[in-house]
């Protein structure tokens, strides 16, 4: 089907693709929120019914017009998400709730892209047309910032939830674990940003005391990103536990994140490193002159 | 002038140690989009988290504009972080390895400046800091045909 061809102050030849992806999304409206019905993030929200999914489907995508419409394709505060903002907002608490994170909130919002841009592009008679491309990319910027939306709605509206999450993390993961006599380990996972760098050395100090470690692994492969706060947080938990008479190593340290700390100019040289965990420890256990040997079996190779 | 007017560029508020954890979050995701490699990705989420906390601390909050550079040969990242706060009044200084007007490692801005393949600062006493930085994603060339 060919897309109306209308005069318009900006281009003289064809609408504007913003307006045509407006008038598209309103044409199609039905179609989109079938195909939507069936993406996992509607999929597994609405699962009492699938009518409940196409609806919610049919109310972003008139929104996503009103917004196209408006020429406000990359604008998070367009009026015309008002009307959905609320419901964008419980889908993605939702999510939440089942043990989706941001990120796989991102991408399940960025997977509703794809059926929409299909849907567009068979408007065209030539999909590759210039005119054509011109609109799956303003669709593209859309869906952009529909996902900023979506995500935005998780950072607001769980501004408790986030400071209460927070405080949680602060006490549950930072387990200090006894790994052999003499031997702990504390497993990161997440940011490490002052309050919590805080709160592992204090309890990786209290373990050192309570099991008289001599032997403390940090093992940061759960940490994404090690910027030179990091590192100075854990130069200094490094240098508190010596001063407990414990040998600190550092485990867990990725290709990706030790060539960027190298660039950064961070020195750990005085920090002892071990690629992992088991590493770590099998050092830990030699230097106490603990040996790890396969048993001798007589069936050889068998697994 | 590279960018695309077809990416959308997004601007994030740094206001707290989570505006932080969200930044690096972002960049992390929209640098991917573009595909960057994992190390390409972590060296630039590490100086948006070395910049975005020079916000925060030196610069008293600010924001971050994130834009994808995707008309040139290769696709980019472009990364403002913007704030109203004292300024640099001794650039040189600041941005020596190890030099710190608190209790940092002072690798911060050198060490940024490192990690990105373009850095530059805007800063004026009294008025603000803005610290521009761009990533491209390496491209593998193609495969030359034999002679
Ligand atoms: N946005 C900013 N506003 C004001 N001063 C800044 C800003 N960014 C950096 N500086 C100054 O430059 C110095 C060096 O910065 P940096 O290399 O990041 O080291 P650090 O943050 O560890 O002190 C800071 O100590 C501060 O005095
Ligand atoms: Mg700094």
């Amino acid at each position: 089907m060919q897309v109306s061809v209308s005069v318009s102050e900006e281009n003289a030849e064809q609408e504007p693709p913003a307006q045509q992806v407006s008038a598209f999304l309103e044409r199609r409206r039905e179609q989109v929120a079938q195909r939507w019905a069936d993406a996992a993030l509607f999929r597994t929200v609405f699962t009492v019914s699938r009518d409940e999914a196409v609806e919610a489907g049919r109310s972003v995508a008139a929104a996503l017009a009103a917004v196209a419409a408006a020429g406000r394709l990359d604008d998070i505060r367009a009026p015309g998400f008002e009307a959905v903002r609320d419901q964008l907002g419980r889908m993605a608490a939702s999510r939440g709730r089942m043990g989706i994170d941001t990120d796989g909130l991102a991408d399940e919002v960025a997977a509703l892209r794809e059926p929409v841009t299909d849907l567009l592009r068979a408007e065209f008679p030539d999909p590759n047309a210039p005119e054509a491309q011109e609109c799956v990319l303003a669709l593209t910027v859309l869906m952009g910032t529909l996902r900023l939306v979506v995500l935005e709605t998780t950072v607001s509206a769980g501004e408790e939830v986030i400071a209460r999450q927070r405080e949680q993390l602060h006490e549950v993961a930072t387990p200090v674990i006894k790994l052999w006599e003499s031997t702990v380990a504390v497993p990161l996972i997440g940011t490490l940003d002052s309050a919590r760098s805080q709160t592992v050395m204090e309890s990786l100090l209290d373990a050192i005391v309570a099991e008289r470690a001599r032997y403390a692994i940090l093992d940061i492969t759960g940490v994404p990103t090690v910027d030179s706060l990091v590192a100075q947080h854990l130069m200094k938990t490094v240098a508190a536990a010596r001063l407990m008479g414990a040998e600190c190593i550092v485990s867990g340290i990725r290709p990706a994140i030790a060539q960027t700390i190298v660039q950064l100019g961070i020195d750990l040289g005085t920090v002892l490193t071990r690629a992992s965990l088991a590493d770590a420890l099998a050092y830990a256990l030699s230097r106490q002159g603990v040996e790890i040997a396969p048993l001798r079996t007589d069936s050889a190779g068998v697994r | 002038m590279r960018a695309s007017r077809h990416a959308a560029p997004a601007s994030l508020p740094i206001g707290s140690d989570a505006d932080l954890a969200w930044v690096r979050q972002q960049v992390r995701q929209a640098a991917a989009e573009l595909g960057f490699g994992l190390v390409q990705q972590t060296k630039l989420v590490t100086a948006a988290s070395e910049l975005a906390r020079n916000t925060l601390v030196h610069g008293g909050g600010g924001h971050v504009e994130i834009t994808p550079l995707d008309s040139g040969p290769a696709p980019g990242l472009r990364l403002a972080f913007v704030d109203a706060g004292p300024g640099i009044r001794d650039l040189d200084r600041a941005m020596t390895d190890g030099y710190t007007s608190g209790g940092g490692l002072g690798l911060g801005l050198s060490g940024a400046k490192r990690l990105v393949q373009e850095f530059e600062v805007d800063t004026r006493p009294g008025e603000g800091t803005t610290v521009t930085v761009t990533a491209w994603a390496t491209v593998v060339p193609p495969a030359r045909p034999g002679p």
